[in-house]
């Protein structure tokens, strides 16, 4: 039975895999300092960040492709990746009437018009497209609080004082083979500056995608919460479908002052390739946060897409008394391969965090937890629980957990829980003899194991998480 | 309601009916005993769809039509209940979020309307009072830590929302204490209708002196050897099991 309900999810089509027409200005393939110099001056940036950029490309020249993830894959040819393509557009857009109408057309069928974001959830969207922030919204509501609230590109040349004390202090351009390689390259992403004291009124969000075939995306994310602010921000995505694959190396850093909290949730679903393991994007993501004294940052995440993914959102305990916490949900299917979990480096005393990490790994796929859990020398006290379960379905697909735990004071308390657990036929069983079906059957026994995740998203993308994690999973059998 | 004419099936290779003939009528409550390995709980498996046995021979007819060819839920749609011997669990999934899918799925199979929120919260009051279960029962994951009498009851609290027209219980009384028992058969009895029928599998009498049946079957050997009143189950209960083997060797 289980074959047979499989066969027919691997069959079903990528829901969001078409593509929009739009003249596109693309750089040519291949990556020197010269291409460097060309993105720099078409971003008109000042010398500092060309400078910065080219600091990286040297050290990433000098640097190899990790091996040690539990994914196998052939590795991208950086010389056949373009690295940079932008809508082109007349002039600077001061309504959504002037947005090129075939990109509305793309938000239309995503669900994620923007009139309608506008109107109806009060959410701010800075929509990035093929890497340049084509709109920005509710700019001016955010800016009376002092918010700043736009594209990195748009930060770098307003806002230079503060990109550039901040800019590669929590994830280095030298931190690993994918964050340089960002930092030479990138070509937009979101800033967000919340002012000391201030409490976002609303979730600050961005949609990414990919729409140019072959062109890399290399998102460069920066989020500073000064002391006492809150904000909560979200992420979410879906790519269009592709036959080759497509490689997404994003940066996100995110820097918590004293008594700051940042939520940072992420619903990700980028193209995972077709049933035979065909195309699908390479997700190598370097997502990190610093809290300071009692600040907070929490990192939720809904993985559901991609053909690799690669991807460990970090908290950096420096401050005394801060607290990180890390919920995710990673759903493999098919040939997808996911290599991820985060890292929790306690530093300060009485530093607290929890991960909560559930797996979920169906068809011939593969699933793999890593996490760290550091507790520094000076770190009295310091507190970690980490909860880690796996769901299997099927028999061809796998679970891995590989815990690290590094204790220097002898006060640290980690407590590490994992279960592994299969969709039995008898649970399946028993709910289609109360009338459910197998499909849905699935998804109630999937909901309900990542209750404890989903419930940490902001309601309306807890709606659409759970919708995603049914279409992920339509029909895979245990 | 019921007819199931000379029912034969296995497991791997494994014999375990032997052709069953049993009708059931609306408004009827038949009980079937049997020692351990008689084949009641497969009876029950496969009226109830279960997918792991191979059917010989033989037809179940549900009201007038072929079950066979039904997949589980679809019979569940059409008014089939099996309250299982162990319920399974379903961590993080609500009895009222989970009682709640149950009847709107098999509303939707059925070609009807969902049930309102009103009148679905309004139901489970009334259904876990009539069970005498403490309303925090709703918010609990599905059978996950509950005490054996509890997911007995939890099974029969099902059922009152699901109103079936044929209820299988499958050995409902085991792991149940005298209370539990009396509020469980009791639960039963209020949903007895003359449009609905129960059939009761156990392997002791006592639940019988609760629910009261109008058929006593016994199963032995994968065949029904003996039927009678209710007054066969007190004989059996009296003489044993090893008198129907003695009979039946």
């Amino acid at each position: 039975m289980g074959d047979e309900i499989l066969g027919e999810i691997t069959a079903s089509e990528y829901k969001y895999g078409f593509t929009t027409e739009i003249e596109s200005d693309t750089v040519p393939p291949g990556l020197n300092e010269d291409v460097i110099r060309l993105i720099s001056s078409k971003k008109n940036e000042p010398d500092w960040m060309l400078e910065w950029r080219l600091d990286a490309f040297r050290t990433w020249s000098k640097m190899k492709e990790p091996d040690w993830p539990n994914v196998h894959y052939n590795k991208p040819d950086f010389q056949a990746i373009s690295y940079y393509s932008a809508p082109k557009q007349k002039k600077t857009l001061d309504s959504l009437e002037e947005v090129d109408p075939e990109l509305l057309k793309t938000f239309e069928k995503l669900g994620i018009s923007l009139d309608e974001q506008k109107r109806l959830s009060g959410v701010a969207i800075d929509v990035v497209v093929d890497s340049v922030s084509v709109a920005t919204t509710f700019k001016e509501t955010l800016a009376e609080k002092g918010i700043i609230f736009c594209s990195m590109s748009d930060a770098i040349q307003e806002h230079p004082e503060l990109v550039r004390k901040h800019l590669g202090t929590v994830v280095p351009k030298q931190d690993n083979f994918y964050a340089a390689l960002n930092s030479a390259v990138f070509t937009d992403g979101s800033f967000c500056y919340i002012p000391k004291g201030v409490h976002c009124p609303m979730e600050l969000s961005t949609y990414f995608r990919i729409n140019e075939a072959g062109t890399g995306q290399f998102e460069r994310t920066l989020l500073v919460a000064d002391s006492g602010s809150f904000v909560s921000y979200l992420e979410g995505c879906t790519a269009p479908q592709r036959d080759e694959n497509q490689l997404h190396a994003a940066v996100v850093e995110l820097v918590a002052m004293e008594d700051a909290e940042i939520k940072y949730s992420t619903v990700q679903n980028w193209y995972p390739g077709d049933a035979e393991g065909k195309g699908g994007v390479f997700n190598f993501v370097t997502k990190r946060g610093i809290c300071e004294r009692k600040a907070k940052i929490s990192w939720t995440q809904v993985e559901t897409g991609s053909a690799v993914t690669w991807k460990y959102p970090s908290c950096i305990l420096k401050g005394d008394h801060s607290i990180g916490e890390f919920y995710s949900v990673a759903v493999t299917n098919k040939y997808q391969q996911a290599d991820t979990g985060t890292k929790m480096i306690h530093l300060g005393k009485n530093t607290k965090s929890t991960i909560i990490s559930k797996g979920i790994s169906a068809g011939r796929s593969h699933n793999s937890y890593r996490g760290l859990v550091r507790v520094g020398a000076r770190a009295e006290n310091a507190r970690n629980f980490s909860q880690c379960d796996s769901l299997l379905m099927g028999d061809q697909c796998g679970a891995h957990t590989f815990p690290y735990i590094e204790a220097q004071h002898p006060t640290a308390q980690i407590e590490h829980e994992a279960t592994t657990s299969k969709i039995g036929e008898d649970q399946l069983f028993y709910c289609n003899q109360r009338g459910i079906g197998t499909e849905e059957a699935i998804a109630l026994i999937v909901n309900g194991y990542c209750k404890e995740v989903l419930n940490q998203l902001p309601m309306e993308f807890a709606v659409e998480a759970q919708k995603l994690l049914e279409v992920s999973l339509e029909g895979s059998v245990g | 309601m019921i007819k199931i004419k000379d029912l034969q099936a296995g497991i791997e290779g494994k014999d375990i009916l032997r052709g069953i003939n049993l009708e059931i009528n609306s408004g009827e409550v038949h009980a079937i005993m049997g020692p351990n390995g008689s084949g009641k709980s497969t009876l029950s498996s496969i009226i109830a769809g279960r997918e792991d046995y191979e059917i010989s021979s033989g037809s179940i007819d549900f009201e007038g039509e072929d079950l066979m060819d039904l997949s589980p839920e679809d019979r569940a749609h059409k008014g089939i209940f099996l309250s299982f011997q162990y319920p399974v669990e379903i961590p993080g999934v609500t009895v009222s979020n989970f009682i709640k899918t149950a009847i709107n799925e098999s509303r939707k199979g059925r070609g009807e309307e969902p049930m309102g929120a009103r009148e679905m919260l309004a139901m489970m009051r009334e259904k876990t009072a009539l069970l005498e279960m403490d309303k925090s029962y709703l918010s609990r994951s599905l059978n996950e830590g509950f005490s054996g009498g509890e997911k007995k009851r939890n099974e029969i609290f099902q059922m009152a929302m699901l109103q079936p027209k044929l209820a299988i219980l499958d050995e409902t009384d085991s792991g149940l204490d005298i209370d539990a028992l009396r509020i469980v058969a009791n639960g039963v009895n209020k949903l007895r209708s003359k449009n609905n029928a129960v059939l009761v599998i156990t392997h002791y009498q006592r639940l019988l002196d609760y629910i009261e049946p109008d058929f006593v079957h016994v199963l032995y050997n994968g065949k029904i050897v003996k039927s009678g009143d209710k007054s066969l189950a007190l004989e059996l209960e009296a003489k044993g099991y090893d008198w129907i083997k003695a009979e039946n060797v």
